[in-house]
């Protein structure tokens, strides 16, 4: 007998703009010691199904309105709330997305740590014998010298190092169902590939079994036993990891799939001449600090060249720099040191004032659409303000120049009243993407422009970027962390780390062959949404 | 061009959109209307009180409500009418003109601060610190001496005051603000730093500043019956509301019609002010939902 199975879950939102089937008939089972990878965008249900198991929905609005779900058995959606309790921490346990808003920021993680042992299982832990339990559980999840880091508090640790933290936080009071609501998508992809790797082992030597929630199918792949498909509340395929990636049976599985930015970018035909349109020089952007032991060297003397009419791909972690280098060409972050010329002028030199018209040149696409849009300005001000601000349009013909721009971004023209709020997260990046190019610029620096997007929403929006870069003859820097992107739509590649270029090639040549160790690292961290490579993968570098 | 467009264009501002919201609630407008009222009434009073302000008829002393004197008179037979009309004249410009001088300079002062940041925002909020650390009524009194007593000043004096206060929690609004990638887009668009904090910044603390402006107006009120009551405001036998609630306790327990019909002048006037400022910031708020 499967050791949770749950069968027919319906659990509706009561708002008062009607109801909401945010699960809506969804039946799964789940054996010790595998693992169900439930896949879907967000709004599909995924993490409220999970939810719902553990009772965490605030109910109103939620309410269950039907199925079961036998865990060893016992019902989990009728069984009281003190049951609940028990079930929580101790059989069950879950892994959150954010690693750091789960932990308390004034205990330390020991603290955090024993607290379910000395809380749960009526305190059969003394606090001593709980350290040393806690401790070798820190030590199991790959924190290095346990003992010490047993006293820290939250903020001493990495992104990464937290992950570890609320890994063993779940595991120490041996669950026999765990959850993990996309443990990695907060991660870089060198540490995402460890913290997949660690949950594997866990799984292994603890034999529990994991329910594993992910927007992202190439996560997945080397995980999942069975795989749930879920999108708008209603299961669309259930099956087997091999089956779902190789025989998806399902049109939307198939356009998940499809939507995976894999492979190199398509020829685009025409050869371009290699005319440096930007040349950056030994530019450096410091932040802070009286002293030299307080400054941050966010990017430390790079060079290089942006040639007409390319996508330069620029890949880092988060805090190797990327970002504030994408800003400091466009003198939005203060430069340090070092030159930015663009077309033979120096931008460096310039005044405020000064840069003006070369504002109007380079533009900038932002990571975070809900962040990058006035939210009291409607879409129509939005795009009419460059347009008015370097009188591009008078105020008569600013009106066809916006439903132009609509068009071009792909909106829809009865839209232009409205406010960024009304809109979905693609639709608000097409907006922004759409102020970007209101001033006919020249380059243009998109910054993780897909990022914050579902997997399908990002495919389009890179579409639209590739054909406006095409259509206009834009060059453009392209900032981003996840290689496979970078790989579908850039000419070059550079590669950032810690304030430095370390390397810097043609996308395909750096594919094949990365002359940096660290590149190579990058490269070996991308999860392939392919089962059966990305086991042989694991099994060939657990080795 | 399209009738879409033609119709969106009219409408699409911040402030045309508000109104439309405004006007669909009630509350709000009930808030508005009352107001509206008490500004005509304060305007025309010379020409529609029933008697002058100064008028008394000792015969008749505190006499209550009747037909001649619809509130009452004061202990000097004055009609309380008459003086609740002239005495909302005061109170409304000391409340309107003070609120308006400390949003001017508190907005501006605040989001300049904040915006610029650096150097610049340690001096200006270090002097906000030493204006907050000055006993307010010190600072009155040395004006009132410095300048000779005149109502404008007094206007300037309250607004003074209350401006830090503003300027504080516009300046918190905008380091927030600041930071957030639609401001730096603006940057990257060319806009001048005044254009960016009239366009993009002034707009987003809206919030905030309209209700602590609601909450400024009444306080300023009663600010003002402290002053005249220490002698440092309006002086007899000019009258505010203040001043009348002031007398008005004093009497309370033989004359409560003296309390009751300027305190209920006040509070109507902050009930309706406080409904006009909710639907003011629910409607400059496009999130706040249209129904």
């Amino acid at each position: 007998m499967a050791l949770l199975d749950v069968n027919g879950l319906k659990v509706y939102f009561h708002t008062r703009n009607g109801v909401v089937k945010a699960v809506d008939d969804v039946s799964l089972s789940v054996d010790a010691g595998k693992t169900l990878a439930i896949v879907g965008e967000s709004g599909s249900g995924k993490s409220v199904l999970c939810y719902s198991l553990l009772d965490l929905l605030p109910k109103p609005p939620a309410r269950i309105e039907g199925g079961v779900a036998l865990f060893d058995g016992q019902d989990l959606l009728t069984c009281s709330k003190q049951q609940m309790r028990g079930y929580r921490g101790n059989d069950i346990a879950v892994i959150f997305q954010d690693p750091m808003t789960c932990l308390n920021p004034f205990l330390t993680i020991g603290e955090q740590l024993i607290e379910p042992l000395i809380y749960h299982r009526d305190a059969r832990y003394g606090r001593q014998q709980a350290r040393r339990r806690a401790i070798e559980l820190l030590d199991e999840v790959g924190i290095a010298g346990a003992e010490a880091r047993f006293d820290a508090y939250p903020h001493e640790f990495s992104g990464g190092m937290r992950q570890r933290v609320m890994i063993a936080m779940a595991m120490i009071n041996e669950p026999r169902l765990l959850i993990c609501d996309e443990p990695t998508t907060a991660l870089d992809v060198t540490i995402q590939a460890q913290i997949l790797r660690l949950i594997k082992n866990l799984q292994h030597t603890h034999n529990v079994a994991v329910i594993f929630i992910s927007h992202d199918l190439g996560v997945v792949a080397g995980l999942a036993d069975q795989i749930l498909v879920m999108c708008a509340g209603k299961a669309m395929e259930t099956g087997d990891a091999e089956q779902v990636f190789y025989r998806p049976e399902s049109g939307y599985t198939k356009k998940l799939l499809a939507a995976i930015p894999e492979g190199a970018k398509s020829a685009t035909g025409h050869a371009r001449p290699e005319v440096p349109l930007l040349k950056i020089e030994h530019l450096k952007t410091w932040f802070g600090g009286h002293s030299a032991k307080d400054t941050i060297k966010a990017v430390d003397g790079v060079s290089f060249e942006i040639r007409q009419g390319e996508i330069l791909g620029l890949v880092g972690e988060s805090g190797s720099g990327k970002s504030t280098l994408g800003r400091s060409i466009l003198r939005l972050a203060p430069v340090t040191a070092g030159q930015v010329s663009y077309a033979g002028t120096e931008l460096t030199a310039l005044s405020a004032r000064q840069l003006v018209p070369w504002r109007r040149k380079m533009q900038m696409i932002f990571q975070d659409p809900y962040a990058s849009l006035n939210p009291r300005m409607t879409v129509f001000e939005t795009l009419a303000e460059p347009l008015l601000y370097h009188e591009l349009a008078d105020r008569r013909s600013v009106a066809q120049q916006v439903e132009k721009l609509m068009d071009e971004v792909g909106l829809a023209r009865a839209y232009v009243r409205k406010y960024p709020h009304e809109f979905s997260g693609g639709q608000r990046q097409r907006i922004a993407i759409g102020r970007a190019i209101a001033t006919k610029p020249q380059f243009i620096v998109a910054d993780e422009p897909a990022s914050a997007l579902d997997v399908t929403i990002q495919a389009q929006i890179l579409e639209l970027i590739l054909d406006l870069v095409d259509r206009h003859d834009l060059t453009m820097l392209f900032i981003s962390h996840d290689l496979s992107v970078v790989r579908h739509i850039s000419d070059r590649v550079m590669v950032m780390y810690q304030g430095k270029i370390l390397e810097q090639n043609d996308t395909e040549p750096l594919w094949a062959e990365p002359k940096h160790s660290y590149t190579r690292q990058l490269l070996e961290a991308i999860p392939l949404a392919d089962p059966r490579l990305e086991r042989a993968r694991i099994a060939a570098a657990s080795q | 061009m399209s009738t879409a467009l033609a119709t969106a264009e009219k409408g699409s501002s911040l402030w045309a959109d508000a109104w439309i919201k405004l006007s669909r609630n009630h509350l709000a407008l009930f808030g508005l209307a009352v107001v509206l009222t008490l500004c005509l009434v304060s305007l025309l009073t010379p020409w529609i009180a029933p008697y002058g302000y100064e008028q008394q008829n000792l015969m008749l002393g505190a006499s209550p409500p009747s037909a001649e004197h619809w509130l009452g008179t004061d202990v000097f037979g004055r009609d309380m009418l008459t003086r609740i009309m002239y005495g909302g004249r005061v109170s409304l410009l000391v409340g309107f003109i003070a609120t308006a001088v400390a949003l001017l300079i508190g907005v501006l002062w605040g989001a300049v601060a904040g915006f610029v940041g650096g150097r610049v925002d340690t001096v200006m909020m270090r002097m906000v610190d030493i204006l907050y650390a000055l006993p307010f009524m010190i600072f009155i009194v040395l004006l009132m001496v410095v300048f000779g007593r005149n109502i404008f000043l007094l206007f300037f004096a309250i607004g003074a005051v209350e401006w830090l206060t503003m300027a504080r929690i516009v300046r918190g609004q905008v380091m927030s603000l600041r930071r957030q990638e639609f401001v730096e887009a603006a940057h990257s668009l060319g806009l001048s730093q005044w254009a960016i904090i009239r366009r993009h910044i002034i707009p987003n603390t809206l919030g905030p500043v309209i209700v602590y402006t609601t909450l400024t107006i009444p306080s300023v009120m009663l600010l003002e019956a402290f002053l005249s009551f220490l002698g440092l405001g309006i002086q007899p036998p000019q009258s505010s509301w203040g001043l009348l609630i002031n007398y008005g306790v004093e009497t309370m327990e033989e004359y409560p019609w003296l309390l009751i019909f300027p305190g209920i002048a006040l509070s109507l006037t902050l009930f309706a002010l406080n409904f006009l400022g909710d639907g003011l910031r629910d409607a400059l708020d496009p999130r706040a939902s249209k129904d």
